[in-house]
């Protein structure tokens, strides 16, 4: 078992144990953000570069530091290993400057785009202080292109991430889309306009860590912070049917997997459960889904009981009046 | 006794007699009008850009910020060929703002990223019923040939301080 000490925090991890996920067992702020990577899908990450790490001490036998920032997602971690990721000022501006690298070509519509809000680029640039680009050239732009009837591909917000390319291999069963040509020109794409049909492809919309891929059922209908989540479930033959479903009042506006902390899918779920169920009595309510308190979604939900005096004047009334009784 | 009177009510006519040659506090309202200050916050407009095509992209910002929550908008994609209408792919096909919920304090203004609305020096007029408060987008939108100027109040001093990581309103 490999100790590991992250930001001053030691660990013991399995052997093979990445140092993000190394990360992620101690939690909170140690943990490096990632676009590319997902626990839930295999071989994934390595892409964006946003979870750079500093190694200081190699590992007990060579404590030599390594060179460069390295990816956390795909380096393992190495017994007497001693990493920095929020501790080291180099190692923030580093990622920095790979976040800018990311909105190079991101256009600037998150007023427009059905991710706002939900967003982690959106996040990992508001947390880095990106307001303003300093890239002058023209960004590269593509026509929308409507993969299916329910899928939206906004190819412009695509940072390459790979992830619903691993959906499609590792979820459904026959992939239909993939990365076109190399590097500056790469793009999302189905090749020949081909649907993408299939009965998880809906996935791809949750994985995706910007607005690339959207749910055509909600485009415009109404942006996430003003409808309330609600976890839900129903028996469903193709899949887990646990989902969260984004409600105003009685109407369903859209339903999504569950989500973890890490913005992660919990369980796959299928079209059916995604698209078709739109009505309340198709659903078994769970309760209302856990949001994180400082995103822009817990905004104006009263959910959060209001701190009262009342039951402080009424349990010292209770003493008084046990006072009195005796 | 009767003699000490005399002198206090001479002394109270002097003063009504002096108040006939001072300026009036009081102003007839419609018909003449106070001068307000040029950022003064009053009834909202929905700003069209230089084309004549609406700003709003209903984001919704200025519906979050709202304290008051007097602001509802439903969105709509543009379609082909409205590219002269809507400025951006989404548009507010409703836009409503309760005007007796709103409590003018300019918070829409300074959350609107696409610069689309305003507070403007008109006074939302009085009426009988409280639908007609309602304003909807044919009272909000700026008539394209009868423009508001709104240049004052985005002065150069309010974008930079938009800017400014520093100040505390920016702070991350």
């Amino acid at each position: 078992m490999p100790k590991v000490t992250i930001d001053g925090h030691t660990i013991e991890v399995p052997e093979g144990t990445t140092i993000l996920n190394a990360a992620r067992m101690i939690g909170g702020d140690v943990v490096p953000p990632a676009m590319c990577y997902y626990s839930k899908l295999k071989t994934s990450g390595g892409y964006c570069r946003t979870c750079l790490v500093k190694v200081t001490k190699g590992s007990e036998k060579d404590p030599r530091p390594m060179p460069k920032p390295v990816a956390s997602c795909r380096t393992t971690v190495m017994d007497g290993m001693e990493v920095q990721n929020k501790t080291a000022p180099d190692l923030v501006e580093a990622r920095r400057g790979v976040v800018e690298f990311l909105l190079c070509n991101h256009p600037l519509d998150c007023p427009i785009c059905d991710q706002a809000g939900e967003c982690s680029l959106q996040d990992l640039a508001y947390e880095h202080g990106l307001a303003k680009t300093r890239y002058e050239f023209s960004r590269r732009t593509f026509e929308q292109i409507d993969i299916g009837d329910k899928i939206k591909l906004h190819m412009t917000r695509c940072i390459l991430c790979y992830r619903c390319v691993k959906v499609a291999d590792q979820v459904t069963d026959k992939r239909v889309h993939g990365v076109m040509n190399r590097g500056d020109v790469g793009e999302i794409s189905t090749y020949i306009q081909n649907a993408i049909d299939n009965d998880f492809s809906g996935n791809m919309i949750d994985v995706c860590p910007v607005g690339a891929l959207t749910d055509r059922t909600f485009r415009f209908k109404s942006r996430v912070w003003y409808v309330n989540p609600v976890d839900a479930h129903r028996d469903c033959p193709k899949c887990s049917g646990k989902v969260t479903m984004w409600m105003k009042g009685n109407e369903i506006y859209r339903v999504t997997a569950r989500k973890d902390k890490y913005n992660e899918v919990i369980d796959w779920i299928c079209n059916d459960c995604r698209f078709e169920k739109k009505e309340v009595s198709d659903w078994k309510i769970d309760g209302p889904a856990k949001i994180d308190k400082t995103s822009v979604i817990s905004q104006n939900h009263y959910t959060v009981k209001a701190p009262s005096h009342k039951p402080m004047l009424n349990s010292v009334n209770m003493v008084g009046s046990k006072q009195i009784g005796e | 006794m009767e003699k000490i009177y005399f002198p206090a009510i001479i002394g109270g006519m002097k003063i009504t007699l002096s108040h006939f040659f001072k300026k009036k506090v009081t102003i007839s309202y419609p018909e003449e009008k106070r001068t307000f200050a040029p950022v003064y916050r009053g009834q909202h407009i929905l700003k069209r850009d230089e084309n004549g095509a609406e700003r709003c992209t209903a984001c919704g910002l200025c519906a979050l910020s709202c304290p008051a929550e007097a602001i509802t908008m439903v969105a709509a994609e543009r379609k082909k060929g409205e590219e002269k209408l809507y400025r951006e792919e989404k548009y507010a096909a409703v836009y409503e703002i309760n005007m007796l919920r709103c409590i003018f304090c300019g918070n829409c203004e300074e959350a609107c990223p696409k610069e689309a609305i305003f507070l403007t020096d008109r006074i939302v007029p009085a009426t009988f019923k409280r639908k007609e408060f309602i304003y909807g987008k044919d009272k909000l939108v700026e008539d394209s040939n009868n423009r508001t100027d709104v240049s004052k109040r985005q002065t150069p001093d309010v974008l930079e301080f938009k800017q400014d990581k520093n100040l505390k309103h920016n702070k991350i």
